[in-house]
Formats: structure tokens, sequence, C-alpha cells
């Protein structure tokens, strides 16, 4: 079994220290950077959410392997840099403003970097000016926005209607989750995609981008 | 009657299969090493971090009835109103495991200690649940010392957010309640914190009040119809034959 073969397996079963010992040595073998995060890291992190999907791991098990998956990452990252590889899309995600939420976010944003997508984390009580901000300066694909009371849902509206105003609506897409959202919700407020889980985030993004 | 309790961690401590149930785990499932070995952890760390605390008072019902209009934005029909003015008694209550713990399940996942972070969470929620517990064994005691409850009644709580009272119903709660006095603080936008808190109504009385059937509007946008679990092991509970609160 080669290298990343291996790596991939690691990552899936949740071996951290592994997956670190083995990007090493996938690296020192003159494996492009690339490659190794496609093929092995982003790639078991497929089989993983596919899984998931399935029902036959559950959370627990998927948090392992991204775990596994950033000590990958952790090497990677700054070879990656190096070489000028630009990720496949950015996505920008945060609480909106007066909720503080944060662990469906956390789990969207650990998914997201699963399947290869840049996220910048803007964290909890996030504003609208502050999730415009971030997205334009940091030339982001996507706004991800989570809420977990009806009471802080219609910040999302706000946001989607800023990108309006600064006239940067048509470079964004907008997606939406957290508990008491809907699909419905969603729509009226313009958002371009409702994602019931995380999952289904990732989804939405790679349609988005053109990635599959 | 208003009184602060001091919970005691041993008495709200989450079992490993709550943690993964909390998660989405079905009962049944196999695990394996690493995943027990995190809840274990993370049963381990919510015991050095949890501070659970609680508080409760009794309302009158004619003074409830203003409570829970609130800021006027429940559901024009709700179950609670025909359950609570048929109430031998109601109070108020809220509950907390503070602030320690939520600070370092934000300090797990910023450092990529996603699993344990997440059973750290799990174990929050579910002992925050169990602290609610704790606070209405202390109020169906109080009660039943005072003649006021006895074994063939009910007790059960109500939560702003839930059943059509409205999340905004927190913040006239608080005004009465005043859950400040055990840390919790209510924001603008109606969110406690700590974040793993719990505020609520408990009402006392006879069994059949709290029955009613699960077809308000609203409740075709619950998931969990809950409720229908609750009221049944009000009704089915025959009395117990220990006589623990009397
Ligand atoms: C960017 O793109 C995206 C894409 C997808 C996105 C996304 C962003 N963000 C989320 N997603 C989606 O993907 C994620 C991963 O799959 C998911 O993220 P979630 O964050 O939803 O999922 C988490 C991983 C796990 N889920 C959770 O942690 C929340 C689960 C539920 C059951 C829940 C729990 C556990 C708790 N709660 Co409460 N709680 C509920 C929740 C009902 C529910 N079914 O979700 C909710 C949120 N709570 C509610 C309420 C009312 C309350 N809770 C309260 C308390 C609690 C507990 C302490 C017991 C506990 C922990 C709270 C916490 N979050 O830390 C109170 C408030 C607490 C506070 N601090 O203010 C209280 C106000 C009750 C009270 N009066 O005490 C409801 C809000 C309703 C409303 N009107 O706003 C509620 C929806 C339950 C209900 N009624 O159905 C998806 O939503």
């Amino acid at each position: 079994m080669d290298t990343l073969q291996r790596l991939s397996e690691n990552m899936q079963k949740g071996n951290a220290d592994q997956v670190a010992r083995l990007t090493q040595q996938a690296i020192d073998e003159g494996c492009e950077p690339k490659t190794i995060l496609d093929d092995a890291l982003v790639g078991g992190m497929a089989v993983v959410g596919e899984k998931f999907k399935k029902h036959e791991i559950f959370l627990p098990h998927v948090l392992l392997a991204a775990k596994a998956m950033h000590a990958g990452m952790d090497l990677l990252k700054p070879l990656l840099v190096k070489d000028g590889i630009p990720t496949i899309g950015k996505v920008v995600t945060g609480t909106v403003q007066g909720d503080l939420h944060d662990i469906g976010k956390n789990l969207v944003g650990i998914m997201l970097k699963g399947a290869g997508f840049d996220v910048i984390d803007l964290g909890r009580d996030v504003s609208p000016e502050k999730f415009l901000d971030a997205a334009v300066s940091e030339k982001a694909n996507v706004i991800g926005m989570s809420a977990l009371l009806t009471t802080t849902m219609p910040v999302m509206k706000k946001v989607i209607a800023l990108a309006h105003e600064r006239n940067v609506r048509n470079q964004l897409k907008f997606i939406v989750g957290g508990a008491p959202m809907s699909k419905e919700y969603a729509q009226e407020i313009g958002a371009d995609a409702y994602c019931y889980d995380a999952v289904s985030a990732v989804e939405s993004v790679k349609r988005f981008m053109g990635a599959h | 009657m208003r009184r602060v309790i001091d919970i005691s961690a041993e008495q709200i401590a989450p079992t490993v299969e709550e943690l993964l149930n909390q998660q989405g785990v079905p009962p049944g499932a196999v695990h394996d090493e690493p995943t027990l070995r995190a809840a274990r952890e993370a049963i381990a760390l919510w015991g050095h971090l949890s501070q659970p605390m609680g508080i409760f008072a009794e309302i009158a019902i004619h003074d409830f009835a203003q409570v829970y209009i609130g800021d006027g934005r429940n559901e024009p029909e709700t179950p609670l109103p025909n359950i609570y003015q048929r109430a031998d008694a109601l109070a108020l209550f809220a509950v907390t495991v503070g602030h320690d713990i939520e600070q370092e399940i934000r300090r797990l996942f910023e450092t990529n200690e996603f699993p344990l972070g997440a059973m750290l969470d799990a174990a929050a929620s579910v002992s925050a649940e169990n602290a609610a517990d704790i606070v209405q064994d202390k109020v169906q005691k109080h009660l039943s010392v005072i003649g006021r409850w006895d074994r063939s009644k009910g007790i059960m709580p109500f939560s702003p957010g839930y059943c059509g009272w409205h999340v905004s119903g927190q913040r006239a709660l608080f005004d009465t309640l005043h859950p400040e006095e055990i840390g919790i603080e209510l924001s603008d936008s109606y969110l406690m914190q700590p974040l793993k808190s719990i505020s609520g109504l408990l009402v006392a009385g006879p069994r059949d009040i709290f029955q009613f059937d699960d077809d308000f509007p609203f409740c075709s946008e619950c998931a969990t119809h809950s409720c229908r679990e609750r009221i049944m092991s009000i009704i089915e509970n025959q009395p117990k034959a220990d006589t623990r609160w009397e």
C-alpha cells in the first residue's frame, strides 16, 4: 500500500499521530503538497462525509478524522502557501450579531475545511458590517451565517441587504443554517441556500464553486 | 418563597451514553476506543469546570399571567394558560453550569481538539438539563413540606422558546426571578449567558391538567414533540410507594 493510501486510511480512522508521520513521509518522498492534500486528506474526508451521511459513522468519529486531517494540514499549509496554490474557494463564516451559539457553525467550518475550502471564521456575535468587510477584503466566494434563535435570525437579512447596498451581492453567495431556520425563511431573506446540516453546507458550497 | 440552590457536580454528572446520544449517536451503536476515551476525558474535564447553580421562586397564578404575556409575542393560542390557571402551585426557575466550561469548549475548538470540544459541549448541555431536574425535585420537596404537593399530583417544567411561549418571555421572567444572582445575564436578543443555562416555569397540580394535544399550528415546526413523552410520564406514572417527599 503506498504512502498516500495509508495516509488516507489513517486519517479516516482518526489516527492523528500516524497522519502527521505519513504526511511528512509523503513530503519527504517528493509527493506534491497539493496531491497529498487532494488525494489523501480531502479524498479521505470525502469518504468520512459520505459514511456520516449514510449514518454508518457518527459525529464523534467525524471529528476524530477532522482532528487527524489538521495534523496533516499543519505540515502542508506552509508548503501550499509557498507554492502559491490557490484554494478551491473561500468561505467567511460566523454566528450572527446577538447570538453566541457556535458549535453548529464550528462543525460547518470543520467540514468545509475537510472538503478543501479555505474558511475564515469570524466567530460569534458578528455584525453585518464585519461579515461584509471580511468577505470583501478576503475576496471570499461565500458568506456562511449561523443563528440558533428566532430573535437573531433577522440579522441574516440585514447582512444580505448590506451586500446589495455595497454592490457586492453578485460577487457573493450566501448560505444560512441553524435550528430555527427553514428553506422558506432562507428564500424570504434572499439567501442562496438553506443548509440543514454541515454536510449540506459542503454540498451547497461545492455546487456554487462548480467543484464535485 | 425564593431560594438559591447550590447544586453539586455529582448530582448532575452526565454519562458516556448521554454524551453520545446528545451528539446524535443512536442507542446501541458500537463505539471505538478513541470515541470512548474522548467521552471519558470530557466527563472528567466537565467535573473540574462545571459550576452548577439553580434558583427558584414561587409565583402566584395572577402574577404569572403578567409574566406570561411578556412582550406580547406569544403565539395566539398556546397550551400553557389552560395548564397554569388550573395549577396548585407555580415556580419560576433558572439553572446554569457556569462560564468556565463554555470558555474551555471554545478553546478546544480553536486548538483543533474537536472531538473533546464537542464531547464537553454535549456534557454541558446534558448537565444543564440534569440541573433543571434537580431544581424540579427541590421545588417538589418544598411544596410537599408545605402541604401543596402529594404523590397523586404531577409537576412539569415549561420554558420560553417552547410550545408557543416566545423566547422573549425570558425578559419578564428575569425581571421577576432575577437569576443574575446566580450569574445568569439576559441579552437584548434574549440569549442567556452562560450559554448552558435554562429558564422556565414549574407547574405543580393534578395530573390531568397537563394533558393537551399537539395540534397547535406551531407544533408542525417542532422537531421532537417531546411533550408527548413528558405528558405520558406524568399521566402513567402511578404514585410511587416510597415517601421521599413526605
Ligand atoms: C453557514 O452555514 C451554516 C450551515 C448549516 C448550519 C449553520 C450554518 N449553523 C448551523 N447549521 C446546521 O449545521 C450544524 C451541524 O449539523 C447544525 O448546527 P446546530 O447548532 O443546530 O447543531 C449543533 C451541532 C447541536 N445542536 C445544539 O447544540 C442545539 C440543540 C438544541 C436541542 C438545544 C440545546 C442542546 C440546548 N438548549 Co436550546 N436548544 C435548541 C436546540 C434544538 C435543535 N433541535 O437544534 C434550541 C436552539 N433552544 C431553544 C431554546 C428556546 C432554548 N435553549 C436553551 C438552552 C439549551 C441547553 C442549555 C439545554 C442546551 C445547550 C444550548 C447550547 N446551544 O449550547 C435556552 C437558551 C439558552 C441560552 N443560553 O440563551 C432556551 C431559551 C430555553 C430556555 N428558556 O431556557 C430553541 C430556540 C427557539 C427560538 N425560538 O429561538 C431551540 C431551537 C429548541 C426548540 N425550541 O426547538 C445545523 O443547525
